[in-house]
């Protein structure tokens, strides 16, 4: 494409995979050296040393997760909050986002200034923590949901998209009858679903991710999130704490950092899987996050 | 005869008047579902978003638990200068801008460096296998990052058992205990996890340079890297300026998450960022007024900032976020 190679050139571009070749070393190597150190067997890994592939290859660490209960417990509050949470943040955005893109609507122009402030100002830690302890919100499952299930910038991704359905579509509705939330859900949802699948992907890895809400907004053991039990581990690594993890009938084989490190690769497989889908919709959502932000 | 004449002005406004708002009254009743869709979020929003931010004026007052925050006794400006004398003060702010100082020195150039040379790459397969590789720690948490962190730079993880190899140390070192290391290790996390996904917007800005102007350097014998650097470079310095401005604005935000996560009472000394000292203050020790006056200085410095470098960057290549 760029005219004629030379030996410059062809030195240049083994060079530059190289560079690559690299760069993705580095970036997945990490991830590997826990994946690895997760299958070995616990006891046998406290010697180190285990960098290609398991020495001891061991399942063990992986029973001790899924037979431990408060982990279990753990792992259905963060699949209920991401599965929630997601559906109530993109159908609540959605929708607000559908009656703003109406071109006719009554104070259209108060409402978008009221949620652009929201974009640059906020109330801080304190008062948000004062809000929600007044709602009754703590200590509640719904401290996951409710607060997280609008966002101002999504809802600004949802209208570019809804501007361009035709209003040929929504005309005919009406003429059938239909009233603004019908054809919201039965026309606007279902020719949506990528600006849909979008949000929701984005929403449901942070909702998959957040461990801080549990950490400000909740003490009871039953409501914590696996992203937070493992943030108590990480954050007691080296003190001896975490024992009470490992059933006592295990004890031999496995150790609480073993048992850390398979928590761990079974929190990020679902990211790891997800995540190569939401590539397409990356600088489309960037362009439009820098054109209004 | 002058007042005569006004009343028919008035009576002819007024049916007027009346109709408009009849008018305006049947369209909202027309539109009542649009109107309740979009009242529902202004709700959530007054809740979520404005009651917080009315929540602030705390930072002034003398709150406490017992007391509702109107009731609150107004102190001024106490709780600022408080701030402003305290003896965590100093290390405070030396840890939140040395940080971000490294961060945006080496982190800042990094995925533009990325993006240059990833573009150069000839097999476009390749290339999006490379970057579909690079943004993957972006959605791996922070807690994630924490745990792959501890693990390595345990006292048998991976870079104690290098370096005794190399007989570099004798004895494992214990990195996350010992402040002298805390700055290398969030620096070097950092650029880890971002180092992709900040490269993506270059890369867009990339895309857009006409592949005319390679043809014509290609012809004038510009050199690969001469094209990197003065055909790409130039033809992005528009994103790279607001990019700069954004993150010369923010500063004063430490990776709240990463410090959060890494932080412990033994690296206390050299971990603890405004953000942390926020959440310290605040939720451990439930200084609630303290600690909101903190934060809303931390956004009053932030917002300045960010007006300064805007100005800045404005006079100097025509680019500027307003």
């Amino acid at each position: 494409m760029r005219g004629k190679r030379n030996l410059g050139d062809s030195l240049f571009d083994w060079g530059n995979v190289l560079l690559m070749v690299f760069i993705c070393f580095i970036t997945l190597y990490p991830i590997w050296y826990v994946l690895i150190n997760s299958f070995n067997d616990g006891v046998d890994a406290m010697r180190g040393g285990i960098y290609w592939y398991p020495r001891v290859f061991s399942l063990e660490s992986y029973e001790a997760v899924f037979k431990n209960k408060g982990l279990m417990t753990s792992m259905g509050v963060t699949v209920a909050k991401t599965v929630i949470g997601t559906v109530v943040h993109v159908l609540f955005t959605a929708m607000v986002a559908y009656g703003v893109s109406r071109k006719d609507l009554i104070g259209k122009n108060i409402y978008m200034l009221i949620g652009t402030v929201t974009m640059f100002f906020g109330g801080g830690l304190i008062p948000s923590y004062l809000l929600i302890r007044d709602l009754h919100l703590l200590d509640t499952f719904w401290v996951y949901i409710i607060p997280a299930m609008f966002s101002f910038f999504d809802l600004i991704i949802f209208l570019t998209f809804f501007r361009d359905i035709p209003e040929g579509m929504e005309e005919a509705a009406k003429i059938d009858g239909a009233n603004d939330l019908k054809i919201f859900y039965r026309i606007v949802l279902p020719v949506s679903m990528p600006v849909m699948a979008t949000i929701a992907m984005f929403h449901g890895v942070f909702q998959w991710n957040d461990y801080f809400t549990a950490v400000i907004y909740t003490n009871n053991p039953d409501l914590q999130p696996i992203q937070t039990f493992l943030y108590r581990i990480v954050a007691l690594s080296g003190s001896n704490q975490i024992a009470s993890v490992v059933p006592g009938n295990v004890v031999r084989t496995v150790t609480s950092q073993s048992v850390k490190l398979a928590t761990m690769v079974i929190t990020t497989v679902p990211i790891v899987m997800v995540y190569p889908f939401l590539q397409k919709y990356f600088v489309k959502g960037f362009m439009i996050g820098s054109m209004k932000g | 005869m002058d007042g005569e004449s006004a009343v028919p002005g008035v009576q002819a406004n007024r049916p007027d008047l009346k109709a408009r708002a009849k008018k305006f009254g049947r369209k909202f009743v027309s539109q009542r579902y649009l109107q309740m869709m979009v009242l529902l979020g202004v709700a959530w929003m007054i809740i979520f978003n404005y009651i917080p931010l009315y929540g602030i004026i705390i930072a002034f007052k003398e709150f406490n638990i017992i007391h509702s925050i109107a009731e609150a006794p107004w102190v001024g400006l106490k709780h600022f200068k408080e701030f402003l004398t305290d003896e965590n003060l100093l290390y405070v702010l030396k840890n939140t801008l040395g940080m971000s100082f490294f961060k945006l020195l080496i982190g800042f150039p990094l995925p533009i460096l990325f993006a240059l040379f990833l573009n150069e790459l000839r097999n476009v397969r390749f290339k999006r296998f490379v970057q579909t590789i690079s943004y993957l720690p972006h959605f791996l948490s922070w807690v994630i990052l924490g745990g792959i962190l501890t693990t390595w730079l345990a006292d048998v993880g991976i870079i104690n058992n290098m370096l005794m190899a190399l007989n570099w140390i004798d004895e494992p070192i214990s990195f996350l205990a010992e402040p002298s290391y805390f700055w290398t290790i969030v620096i070097t996390s950092d650029i880890w996890k971002e180092l992709g996904w900040s490269a993506i917007i270059y890369l867009a800005a990339i895309s857009s340079v006409s592949p005319e102007l390679y043809e014509a350097a290609t012809i004038d014998g510009a050199s690969r890297f001469q094209q990197m650097f003065r055909v790409t470079l130039p033809m992005i310095k528009g994103t790279v300026s607001i990019l700069f401005i954004l993150a010369i604005s923010g500063i004063l935000n430490s990776n709240f998450d990463q410090v959060f996560i890494l932080r412990n009472q033994l690296n206390e000394t050299a971990s603890n960022v405004i953000d942390t000292y926020v959440y310290q203050t605040g939720i451990t020790q439930g200084r609630f007024s303290y600690s909101t006056a903190v934060g809303l200085f931390k956004s009053i410095i932030a917002f300045i900032l960010l007006l300064c470098a805007n100005f800045v960057t404005k006079k100097l290549n025509d680019t500027s976020l307003f």
